[in-house]
């Protein structure tokens, strides 16, 4: 099967601090894949490449066969907007707004009709066993609620990919398993592609396949040894 | 050392009088990944139980197919029980394991590369490992039971893995300096 999201020799650097210094990787349909390595080895900005956040210094990024990398900001914006979800340690919820409006934002934002988007709000947190603070506010809820609530956000425009940056990285081991429950279900049920990144190997677990990164390359032992700077991992 | 073996049977008639098969299967369903107990193993230690007063027999069940023997604790089984359920178990003092004997064995006989190369087949496992234990517990249709057991190889294999990673860091710093 051909890969959906695909990286070549992704190159991105801080200033004079190198981030990642030639990534590459391929990602099939449906696939969940976790990106894990220590910290600072470069996975969120992996992450963030690959979801059209940030543009690689060199490398490309391909989205279904296209070269993403090169789109202007406005043009990769609309591309999050429809076909990625996207999750963060916090969940970065809008505090003023209830959960069913923070889950109902992105679909106003494309044009859904107000009351269309609610009822698809409140399936989403239904679906995500949270329908019970549908009109509360982020800072009523416990961090598991707030994090199933940004999941349902990030899945109610029923994106194609979903990135997932330590999603269950500030909860406890039990919430934290609830929502990656919850996270890999929808995925499977939806076929919707994963990049999960996280350090933990128990969350990767969750995962069909795993990526060790390490020192802004993949490493290929997956155990940390000699970073290999990598353009040929399979992909040429 | 106390042996364990013993204490799971005397929990396991701790509920009420049960003959050498039913404990057998309440082994299995309690522990579903552990190494079964052999029936010569179950009545061995039945028999030593009853040598040393911990527990009685109360009848014969002869409803078909061989004789079973009914056993149940006595009080001083049930003191036995009690006592080591209130008996903390030491932190092991002496950490041996397959895996931290051959990694020191390939660095002794063979080198660096030997041990990495080691160290990430069994990384690979592990994960892999990790991954399939992960399934039986997301498992909806998965009992509380399966669900500890579960967690408990997890959490052990996490430590493994945390293990062979700073392993594998104090290795290349060892190498690097070596080769500086």
């Amino acid at each position: 099967m051909s890969p959906v999201l695909h990286a070549r020799g992704v190159v991105k650097a801080y200033g004079p601090t190198p981030a990642l210094r030639g990534v590459s990787l391929e990602v099939s349909p449906g696939e969940i894949l976790a990106v894990t390595g220590p910290s600072g080895c470069g996975k969120s900005t992996l992450l963030h490449c690959l979801a059209g956040i940030l543009r690689p210094d060199a490398g490309e990024v391909l989205w279904r066969g296209q070269r993403i990398d090169t789109w202007s900001e406005a043009r990769r914006s609309t591309l999050r907007r429809g076909e990625f979800g996207i999750v963060f340690q916090f969940g970065h919820l809008v505090a003023e707004l209830t959960a069913a409006e923070n889950v109902a934002l992105p679909l106003l934002l494309a044009g859904v009709r107000r009351r269309a988007a609610r009822t698809a709000a409140l399936t989403w947190l239904d679906r995500l066993g949270v329908a019970e603070v549908a009109d509360e506010r982020p800072g009523q809820m416990s961090g598991g609620q707030q994090q199933r609530v940004a999941l349902a956000r990030a899945l109610v425009t029923e994106p194609r990919a979903l990135f997932a940056d330590e999603p269950t990285g500030a909860l406890d081991s039990l919430t934290g398993e609830a929502v990656l429950g919850h996270l890999v279900r929808v995925a499977r049920e939806q076929q919707t592609t994963v990049i999960l990144v996280t350090h933990d190997a128990t969350v990767a677990a969750y995962a069909d396949r795993e990526v060790v990164l390490r020192d802004g390359a993949v490493d290929r032992t997956g155990l940390g040894l000699s970073p290999v700077t990598d353009s040929s991992a399979g992909d040429r | 050392m106390v042996s364990i073996t013993p204490h799971l049977i005397l929990g396991f008639l701790a509920t009420g009088p049960r003959h050498g098969y039913d404990v057998k299967h309440e082994h299995v369903a309690r522990f579903p990944r552990a190494r079964p107990l052999a029936f010569g193993q179950v009545y061995a230690t039945l028999n030593r139980l009853l040598r040393d007063g911990l527990i009685t027999t109360t009848g014969v069940d002869r409803a078909g197919g061989p004789d079973r023997t009914f056993y149940q604790l006595t009080e001083a089984g049930r003191q036995r029980l009690e006592s080591w359920l209130s008996t903390v178990e030491p932190p092991a003092p002496y950490v041996t394991s397959a895996l931290l004997a051959k990694v020191m064995v390939a660095l002794t006989v063979s080198g660096v590369e030997r041990a990495t190369a080691y160290l990430t087949a069994q990384r690979a496992a592990h994960t892999a490992r990790l991954r399939e234990l992960t399934a039986v517990k997301t498992d909806p249709r998965a009992s509380l039971t399966e669900r500890i057991t579960a967690d408990f190889a997890i959490h052990h294999l996490d430590a493994d893995l945390r293990w062979l990673t700073t392993t594998l860091d104090r290795i290349a710093d060892l190498h690097r300096e070596v080769h500086s």
